[in-house]
């Protein structure tokens, strides 16, 4: 039953996920592609890039696209791969989510002791470092383009890069303005 | 307009303009929920931040669970987590459904090639203010960077920054004390 195998393996897939949607992607390709073909790896690139370009976490984003698919591969109606894809994507939120439930419900009741404060103090720092850690990473020839293949995609990166950094840290300008400037800038100059 | 439809539109408007993964919502959900709505303060943010991090589950529905919880209980959560999954759920179905040939799209990639470095700046941004309010001294300014370091040159992952940071602020507090 093909609902029930979504169910499943989407289950697992959430809570498994450690770390970020780009960390579970080879999880889901293994379960999607390898174990139980629901589609070809040339649909699973696909969707890694699909997932690039639409809004969301790019977990939910896969889950949704291959509960879609699946079901319409397996011969059912359209309006049973979208239950398909709905499905799919409730699965690797639920576990999860209980899990947090709980941990939030701990930490919400002790959050005077001292203990507690004392690791929160110094977890701070380190959420700082991470953060940079990921910005660090995602300056790639993927995002930027590279000076030597095209300068000129590179240079126009590099200065939305700092419009966006200047724009919404000293000037305090709302992310989501940002986000649709930078890509009408992107619409107008490439 | 009521506590719950607040919590569905803050982040239903999140996640509908969360582009790269998860950390580059971090940005604008501290100016929604800390500047704007003042559902948390800045410490409570990071704090969200810690706990989002270290547990398993995609990062951006965490967070908002972990936010709506703090709110009003379970339902908030379940409000949170869902207002941030519907609109990732509605394009990949509408694509899935309708474009096929939406990646391949020019004016798309056009689009895209823009805002790809607005999103690293987006995640680089907050960890400035940030260093502020983690109460960042030159006692422990090397956390960070340490941590940084690990990651990107290391290969180490983040749970394991966070674990061992953990452990080390327990024993530290029970030495203090």
């Amino acid at each position: 039953m093909i609902f029930l195998e979504l169910f499943y393996v989407f289950s697992k897939i959430g809570i498994f996920n450690f770390g970020g949607g780009y960390a579970m992607l080879s999880l889901i390709q293994d379960e999607v592609v390898n174990k139980h073909g629901w589609m070809t790896v040339n649909e699973f690139t696909d969707i890694v890039a699909i997932s690039q370009s639409t809004p969301g976490p790019i977990g939910i984003n896969c889950a949704t696209y291959t509960g879609y698919t699946a079901v319409v591969h397996a011969g059912y109606p359209t309006w049973m791969a979208v239950l398909g894809a709905i499905l799919a994507s409730l699965s690797v939120v639920w576990l999860p989510f209980i899990l947090m439930v709980s941990i939030s419900k701990f930490l919400i009741k002790h959050h005077e002791s001292k203990v507690v404060t004392s690791v929160f103090a110094t977890l701070r720092p380190v959420i700082v470092g991470l953060l940079a850690a990921a910005a660090l990473m995602l300056m790639s020839k993927e995002n930027f383009g590279s000076p030597t293949d095209s300068t000129f995609v590179f240079v126009v990166s590099v200065v939305l890069f700092f419009f966006a950094f200047v724009g919404t840290r000293l000037y305090k300008v709302h992310p989501i303005i940002m986000i649709l400037l930078c890509g009408l800038a992107g619409l107008v100059i490439y | 307009m009521g506590i719950y439809t607040d919590i569905f539109l803050t982040f239903a408007k999140i996640g509908s303009f969360t582009l790269g993964g998860g950390y580059a919502m971090v940005q604008m959900m501290e100016k929604e929920v800390v500047d704007k709505k003042q559902w948390l303060t800045h410490e409570e943010f990071m704090d969200t931040l810690v706990v989002a991090q270290s547990t398993p589950g995609l990062f951006a529905i965490d967070m908002a669970s972990h936010i709506g919880l703090k709110l009003k209980g379970v339902r908030g959560g379940i409000v949170g987590a869902l207002a941030t999954a519907v609109p990732s759920i509605v394009a990949i179905l509408l694509i899935a459904m309708f474009f096929q040939t939406f990646k391949d799209n020019v004016y798309v990639e056009k689009v895209f090639m823009g805002v790809r470095p607005c999103v690293v700046a987006l995640i680089l941004a907050p960890c400035f203010g940030m260093a502020k309010k983690a109460k960042l001294t030159k006692f422990n300014c090397w956390i960070p960077i340490v941590t940084a370091l690990l990651i990107v040159a290391f290969g180490v992952s983040p749970i394991w920054c966070i674990l061992v940071a953990g452990v080390g602020g327990f024993v530290w507090g029970r030495v203090k004390k």
